[in-house]
């Protein structure tokens, strides 16, 4: 890059990239903000006198508290965890088998099973909500972790079939030759000289399937009832509403804590999520 | 292929005899198959099904515990009177097209001066990809929180900069409202647009943007020529995802305004929502989300065709 | 202790017939190498000897035994690739003894046949590295041992030197060709270098089109090439041609051509005479050709003027133009030939070769 004068170079990159790194952090910071802030500071009207938006000089966690000890924020998180990682590691399997049959075998139909799993990727889960209701009221599924479990799947293995695709296409396909003809049968060689080669490849799709199914909502508000069945993103939406009544301390809080396993996966493998932002626009 | 004497495999020292199973999934064909199963089960029956069964759904008039009869189009029909549905259309289609405009302009910007090298990059990247991993439905109340309008601290921010006077009632007011939900869609998608150009800016080598320097092409030029037609693939798939996931969008109403104020503010999937679930007329929730289908196809066929065109390539 | 046999073997895939109708018969402890170039379908016979590839008709038989429907793991075969495909998730100690944890050999005798392999590729001390560690060289030799600990039936070699450098290459056929000799294990090779061909095979086969060509030990080939394809491919540099019309005159046959006037050697009067008044080919390998003296009869010398000299040291290389064909003369070294000058190329007569014009075959 050509360097320009220090005063261009503020006017162009430092100042708007702050600007971008404030529009997109601040709300975190306000959630934070919000969770220690002690009630009578909250509902301090933004035009009174003594509002002081950005900090607080009595930080408290009563929030984070109640939450934990008077509503079934526990019970949610929990929910969540379990509902993520199956519904993540049944997509894993299935997107790893279909994505290698895809990239690496050849039989019939090959290219409109393809197709059509490439389309399921881009069907929305609004568009089918009402009926798959129906359809999980009649499996007897409804309010069991069971229907999101085998929901959350439907939008997982698309995704991940088509992340591995990309990545064994990467894979030379000599190695699995050799395997075989070094005495393994077909599975062997995907099992054991594919799949660890792959193990990069299905660390992202893993990921990227794990925080997708943290962030589902409208299957989870749709198939969940009681509300010690439901995940977080719904439990913190209906159980810390009362009709108008908001209860803003804890919802920060629930919110915050809510988002700490995904923060936390994606802290560990930010590489791999973003080469699974990236494999899954380039496929 | 006319004799083939029967084939009687030496058994070599040491070789394992093989199974009837490993023996047929040696088959190409029948491995696939095996690999394929458990993918095509799931998706048949938590895809394929519903979307049968929302179609058959919405030409009934079936509400939550009584089974309906065949209607026909009437659903549709009744939509096309629907003076909210109307709204919600025009919504959908203007939330899609404004927020994707912003996102992309403002994505392709962040990618561009994520692009440079400067000290702490890579923590840069890390954390403003933040507001799209976390929960949506999360992040969406701190928004909420923040348009709150007794404690609103944009209102607060905006009065000490001097460029208003009175209170604003961001989520109160039907045309505020819609802006507001764009701003937080756009606040959530920038950072995927971001670091999904970014990986395609990557790709783009710098001795072509050395060779168009030196070939004279100023700044603009340079991008104008050499960055944009290079990145167009990306950017054209990104666009077309972000644009079915904006479309079909659900969250950020639901929790922002809820279709409100006075149903101002809904879009298919909300509208959907609260006649199929809230209301239990369940047949012509299906219809409304139904409405997503053909927009959803177009894209598809633009994606497919797409992807053709550039394989071919 | 292994002959393999291919009877009329084809591939089709799709609209192109890849392979067409290859007949083969491979010695036990033979060295046999399929060339030609790219395209010519000798990968793709290479591959269904392994069975990686499905036979669209056709046999191929291991020790008189039809193998069509065996598969790969079956088959008591092992092959080296081009890019040597070692698992780079594994040691090259576990890459080594893949094959035989997959024949359920035990421990002992596993770490017994890697040692060995390793010791006789000189890769005992890389045992625990993985393969991104190791250099090209060393990758192929981990290739080779992954393949020798088996102590399979055949080796398969799928150009496995063309990754590696020029020096490095000669080296490694040097070292393959021991090894074969040392192991005596049947070995079917392909590639796309005809000096490899020559240099490893025990017979070379030279493929074109998906046809097997001609069949011989190297030498064969040189002296006594099948048809015109085969002359131009095998050699180095490659054998010159011209266009020439035989003509019956004063009791001999003479090749006229543009710009050349050749008697045509008494011995191949009776093959020949049968083109008389014909357009055939004529092949001249460039070593076969140097500046004539006077006591050179004139009738074997072909008027040339220079155009490029490339002096490689043990010889030079003279680019002539003969009429408007361009030949290639290997002449000795203390040859003093400048360019533009004209001279005389004297031809040994011995080593003429005609082709019919058009089915190429050699006459």
């Amino acid at each position: 890059m050509i360097e320009g004068a220090r005063w261009r170079r503020w006017v162009f990159f430092h100042i708007p990239l702050l600007l971008f790194i404030v529009f997109l952090l601040f709300p975190f910071y306000w959630m934070i903000v919000t969770t220690v802030r002690p009630d009578n500071e909250l509902y301090r009207p933004w035009n009174a006198a003594n509002y002081t938006p950005f900090w607080t000089l009595r930080p408290t966690l009563e929030h984070i508290r109640d939450l934990l000890t008077e509503t079934l924020f526990s019970t949610w998180m929990m929910n969540t965890m379990l509902i993520a990682t199956v519904s993540t590691v049944i997509s894993l399997i299935c997107g790893l088998f279909a994505g290698y049959a895809l990239s690496r075998l050849k039989f019939p139909f090959a290219g409109s099973i393809g197709t059509g799993i490439f389309i399921t990727y881009l069907v929305p889960q609004t568009l089918l909500f009402i009926p798959l209701a129906d359809i999980i009221r009649n499996f007897h599924l409804g309010d069991t972790p069971w229907a999101l479990i085998l929901t959350y799947p439907t939008f997982l293995i698309p995704f991940c079939t088509w992340l591995m695709m990309g990545y064994f296409k990467s894979i030379p396909k000599e190695l699995e030759e050799c395997a075989r003809i070094d005495g393994a049968p077909r599975w062997k060689a995907m099992a054991y000289i594919i799949f660890p080669i792959a193990v990069p490849g299905i660390l992202s799709a893993g990921i990227f399937a794990f925080t997708l199914s943290w962030n589902e909502f409208i299957y989870a508000l749709v198939f969940l009832s009681s509300p010690e069945q439901k995940t977080v993103p719904v439990g913190v939406t209906s159980e810390l509403v009362r009709g108008d009544v908001f209860y803003w301390g804890e919802l920060m809080a629930g919110a915050l804590l809510g988002s700490v396993p995904v923060a936390f996966v994606y802290s560990f493998f930010v590489e791999h999520y973003v080469s699974g932002i990236t494999g899954s626009v380039k496929g | 292929m006319a004799t083939i004497e029967a084939v009687t495999p030496r058994v070599y020292a040491g070789t394992p005899r093989r199974g009837p199973i490993t023996r047929l999934l040696e088959d190409e064909r029948w491995l696939a198959s095996f690999l394929l199963m458990p993918t095509i089960v799931l998706l048949g029956l938590f895809i394929a099904y519903p979307f049968v069964k929302g179609v058959l759904l919405a030409v009934t008039d079936t509400r939550v515990g009584i089974p309906g009869s065949f209607v026909g189009l009437a659903n549709f029909e009744k939509l096309w009177h629907d003076d909210i549905f109307r709204v919600a259309v025009y919504n959908t289609f203007l939330y899609t097209f404004v927020t994707t405009v912003f996102k992309l302009v403002l994505g392709l910007w962040l990618a561009l001066l994520l692009n440079r090298h400067f000290r702490g990059k890579a923590f840069v990247r890390a954390f403003i990809l933040l507001p799209f991993i976390i929960p949506t439905v999360l992040s969406t109340f701190a928004w909420k929180w923040m348009f709150d309008p007794t404690f609103s601290v944009i209102n607060w921010m905006l009065f000490h900069l001097g460029m208003i006077t009175g209170r604003i009632n961001w989520l109160g007011d039907p045309d505020l409202a819609i802006i507001s939900v764009m701003v937080v869609n756009v606040w959530r998608g920038v950072p995927f647009y971001a670091i999904s150009l970014l990986a395609g800016l990557q790709t783009i080598s710098p001795e072509l943007h050395e060779a168009a320097a030196i070939d004279g092409a100023r700044a603009w030029n340079r991008f104008r020529y050499v960055t944009w037609p290079l990145l167009l693939p990306v950017t054209m798939v990104v666009v077309l995802f972000s644009v079915i996931q904006t479309f079909a969008d659900f969250q950020l109403v639901y929790v922002l305004t809820g279709g409100g104020p006075a149903n101002h503010t809904h879009l298919f999937a909300t509208y959907a929502y609260q006649i199929g679930v809230g209301t239990g007329l369940l047949s012509e929730g299906a219809a409304v989300s139904l409405a997503i289908f053909p927009v959803l196809l177009l894209v598809v066929i633009i994606q497919l065709v797409y992807i053709r065109r550039v394989e071919t390539v | 202790m292994a002959q393999v046999t291919m009877r009329s073997l084809n591939k089709m895939y799709d609209e192109v017939h890849a392979v067409k109708d290859v007949n083969l018969d491979i010695r036990d402890k033979e060295f046999v190498v399929l060339v030609g170039p790219s395209g010519c379908g000798k990968t793709t016979t290479l591959r269904m000897v392994a069975g990686l590839e499905s036979i669209t008709s056709g046999r191929v038989l291991i020790n008189d035994k039809v193998v069509n429907e065996l598969a790969p793991m079956d088959r008591d075969i092992a092959m080296v690739f081009q890019n040597y495909a070692l698992y780079p998730h594994m040691s090259v100690y576990d890459n080594m003894a893949f094959g035989l944890k997959m024949r359920k050999f035990d421990k002992p005798e596993i770490q017994k046949r890697v040692r060995e392999a390793a010791d006789v590729l000189g890769i005992g001390e890389y045992l625990k590295r993985k393969p991104r560690q190791l250099s090209g060289g060393q990758r192929q030799r981990v290739a080779l041992g992954r393949a020798i600990v088996r102590h399979p039936q055949v080796f398969l070699f799928d150009e496995p030197l063309s990754n590696l450098d020029a020096k490095l290459r000669v080296q490694m056929r040097v070292e393959l060709k021991k090894l074969h000799q040392r192991l005596g294990t049947t070995a079917i090779y392909v590639t796309h270098d005809q000096v490899e061909a020559m240099t490893l095979g025990d017979r070379v086969v030279v493929m074109r089109d998906g046809w097997v060509q001609q069949v011989g030990d190297p030498m064969t080939l040189y002296n006594e090439p099948a048809n015109r394809f085969v002359a131009g491919f095998i050699g180095s540099p490659a054998m010159n041609f011209a266009d020439v019309r035989i003509a019956g005159e004063n009791g001999g046959l003479w090749a006229e051509g543009e710009g050349i006037r050749l008697k045509v050697p008494a011995h191949l009067d009776n093959r020949v005479g049968a083109y008389a008044g014909k357009p055939v080919t004529i092949g001249i390998r460039p070593e076969d050709m140097r500046v004539a003296r006077d006591s050179d009869p004139p009738e074997l010398n072909i008027p040339a003027v220079v155009e490029v000299v490339e002096r490689l040291g043990s010889e030079i290389l003279l680019d002539v133009a003969v009429g408007s064909v361009t030949m290639v003369a290997s002449v000795e070294p203390i040859s003093r030939a400048k360019v533009h000058e004209q001279l005389q190329l004297a031809i040994n007569p011995e080593r003429l070769h005609f082709f019919d014009a058009e089915t190429e075959a050699a006459i």
